[in-house]
């Protein structure tokens, strides 16, 4: 006989209601009802039930894409939730992607765990979950786990969201901060700042108009280009919070040299430039969520600049410096001006000048 | 033009270079007795640091990094006063950014934010008077500092609170005035200056006319300069000149900007709504008469001074800070006992740790710290 083996048709629930209070966060059918209506919904709705507590992995089926696996987590508290170029669920599912790229792996599974503030409205989570799902199917990453708590009003803002992922290395890939070496070249896929900038106006403090759009996307494709074109690469890693500056100083105290990199060179949208020369803020230092550095050997420049370049997310690939000997530790600039400056670690966190 | 590349342009920089070394040349510099050459304004020690241009100075050139820094010079009872009144519940306490991580005896404004208080960051007070207007039940304090540069937008608010009948809007006044410091500093003993760069975005409001006794009184040129790499590279250049020549004389490199007679709407509302103090006390310098303004009694409603209790407890700065000599040119930062030890950008013992303006800050943070020690 040939009967299909019965699947247990699953029934979504729906949240009649148009904000999320603390009941959705009660256990029970309520719930249930916000996390069909908001995340299974979106993220896999074919999904059997009863949704068991974890996903399970063929460890066999794992090992075709890889020798070691990759782990790691990212909790995403943006403020706004929605600005030019992204959303918090984009760059939750970005974010982590990307942390799993620069080590050479490629992202496979997603888990999302979401924290909600009462009051928040249900049509809200609707397109922050929607947006995770379709940058996860683009990215072509599954999204398999997840939480949701509801916290009371003031216990966070609006809406944090915790993305854990797991993907895997492919053998022979080696990748490390501490392997950067005198001679080799710093490489960037594109301009800095994006990010930071567009964040920075879209909360409006600043009264700042501007059409600068946050940089975030998925970089594992870029990256695996890169690999395979220039697979001497010595470290890749995302700009983000404390932007090149930051990325660059952990290279070099890791690595123990020294790092110089040209402003000339350096590529800084006009808009981002006159940003923070009216704040008073260091493009260097602003967080992008697109953007590796890339710490190449000479021989495998041109190789890794050409197959960064032929990818849509590095058209603007360049060399913006070289890794160098003379003070272990330090990174420096060279100005446009002809000068010579230091680019340390920030401090804190950059606040903007008085005048 | 969009005033981003064109003051910055290195091949300029390389003339003007040149020019300074030729000028150089044909003075008698002994080695011990480098010229010194004070920048008064905090923009520009930024711009020193962040464009390199002390290495690219003849060694016979020293520039001291001056007191134009308004968020160095705040003294830390002042800080206590403005977190005394943060805390108070009913109030929205607004403050310029770099202003968040002052230390005051007991803690920064940064700190306070963090157990409770409710303190935001604006960048314009305009923007706190939008906030006043926006929350009726609360008091909106902001936190007025800096020089004659941020005076008059402070004025101007609160001419539009007035006008517009906005009762819950306050200003913590901590406005100073920078010619009673210049002559500070010129009168201080042991002081070896040759020629300043003058504050130009103070001279915008105040035009040049005003210093005018640094020249006549106490001998010494001032060149007033832009902030631009360009503009101080050429502005160091007539400095030199006027020495050259046994002048002394104000002259403005930022006419693009500056007006002798300065803005005079500015200067109306300035006058107009504030009155100098008798003296103001300064973190490093100590007290210095007629150096800080406060509200006119016609504005008492709208002066944080008045209406809230304020503890005004003078709190003398640590021991082992040498913020004044660093800040009067008697010794360079490294030579601070604590800089880099004790007193960090996270640790700031001293004001001049705090703001990127402040020129500890700006030597630990461009010119690292190894380096200075080394070289003494």
């Amino acid at each position: 006989m040939n009967v299909a083996p019965f699947v247990r048709k699953r029934r979504l629930g729906k949240v009649g209601v148009s904000t999320v209070t603390l009941a959705h966060g009660g256990g029970g059918k309520a719930m249930k009802d916000l996390i069909d209506d908001v995340f299974v919904a979106a993220f896999d709705p074919q999904a059997p039930a009863p949704l068991e507590d974890q996903a399970r992995f063929d460890l066999a089926e794992l090992a075709r894409h890889g020798d070691r696996l990759a782990f790691t987590t990212d909790s995403f508290v943006v403020d706004p939730l929605f600005f030019p170029g992204g959303d918090i669920g984009k760059l939750a599912v970005c974010g982590t992607v990307n942390d799993l790229a620069v080590g050479g792996a490629r992202p496979l599974y997603l888990s999302c765990a979401v924290i909600v503030e009462e009051g928040t409205g249900v049509d809200l989570l609707r397109r922050v979950a929607r947006s995770m799902a379709e940058t996860a199917r683009e990215a072509g990453v599954r999204i398999v786990t997840g939480d949701t708590k509801v916290v009371q009003r003031g216990a966070c803002d609006k809406l944090f969201v915790t993305t854990t992922g797991i993907g895997m290395i492919r053998e022979g890939i080696a990748l490390s901060v501490d392997a950067a070496r005198p001679g080799d070249a710093v490489l960037v896929n594109g301009l800095l700042g994006d990010h930071g900038a567009a964040i920075l106006c879209a909360r409006g403090d600043m009264a700042l108009d501007s059409l600068i759009e946050s940089d975030c996307a998925c970089l594992h494709g870029l990256i695996e280009a890169l690999l395979t074109a220039a697979p001497g690469v010595r470290f890749v890693r995302d700009a983000t919070r404390g932007g090149l500056a930051t990325v660059l100083n952990e290279i070099a105290e890791a690595s123990q040299v020294s790092i110089e990199i040209d402003e000339a060179a350096t590529p800084i949208r006009e808009q981002v430039k006159a940003f923070c020369e009216i704040l008073g803020l260091d493009p260097l230092y602003l967080a992008n969520e697109g953007k590796i550095v890339v710490i190449v050997p000479p021989a495998q420049v041109d190789a890794a600049l050409a197959a960064m370049r032929a990818h849509p997310l590095g058209e603007a690939a360049g060399i913006i410096g070289r890794v160098g000997q003379d003070e272990a530790g330090r990174v420096t600039m060279r100005t446009v001006f002809g000068g010579r400056r230091i680019v340390d670690m920030l401090v804190g966190e950059q606040l903007p000048r008085i005048c | 033009m969009k005033y981003l590349d064109e003051f910055r342009d290195g091949h300029k920089a390389k003339i003007l270079v040149k020019e300074i070394e030729a000028l150089v040349a044909t003075m008698t510099i002994p080695d011990a007795r480098p010229i010194y050459i004070m920048e008064v304004c905090g923009g520009h020690t930024h711009s020193i640091f962040r464009y390199g241009l002390e290495g690219m100075l003849p060694k016979q050139i020293e520039l001291i990094h001056g007191p134009g820094c308004p968020v160095c010079v705040l003294p830390m009872g002042r800080v206590d006063d403005c977190i005394a009144i943060a805390e108070n519940p009913a109030v929205i306490f607004t403050t310029f950014g770099d202003a968040m991580r002052v230390p005051g005896s007991q803690k920064s404004l940064l700190q306070a934010k963090a157990e409770g208080a409710d303190i935001r960051m604006v960048y314009s007070p305009m923007d706190a008077l939008a906030l006043a207007r926006s929350h009726p039940d609360r008091e909106v304090v902001f936190f007025g500092l800096g020089f004659e540069t941020t005076m008059p937008s402070t004025a101007l608010t609160i001419l539009q609170a007035e006008a517009d009948g906005v009762g819950n809007f306050s200003v913590f006044c901590n406005h100073i005035t920078i010619v009673p410091t210049i002559k500070a500093i010129l009168d201080s003993p042991g002081l070896q200056l040759d020629g300043f760069l003058g504050p130009g975005h103070v001279s915008m409001v105040i035009g040049t006319a005003p210093y005018e006794f640094i020249a006549s009184f106490y001998n010494k040129p001032m060149v007033v300069a832009g902030f631009e790499p360009l503009d101080i590279l050429q502005s160091i250049w007539m400095v030199l000149k006027q020495i050259k020549e046994g002048r002394a004389e104000i002259e403005n490199q930022y006419a693009r900007v500056v007006a002798e007679r300065g803005n005079a709407p500015a200067l109306q509302a300035v006058s107009r709504v504030y009155e100098l103090r008798e003296f103001f006390e300064w973190r490093g310098l100590g007290s210095i008469d007629h150096s800080g303004v406060k509200l006119r009694e016609h504005y008492a409603h709208f002066d944080a001074e008045r209406k809230f209790a304020i503890p005004n407890l003078k709190v003398a700065d640590p021991t082992s800070c040498q913020c004044g000599e660093v800040l009067k040119g008697v010794i360079k930062p490294w030579q601070c006992k604590v800089f880099g030890s004790a007193c960090t950008p996270e640790t700031p013992v001293g004001a001049l740790m705090v703001s990127s303006e402040g020129a500890c800050a700006a030597y630990y943070q461009y010119g690292g710290v190894k380096r200075y020690k080394e070289a003494v």
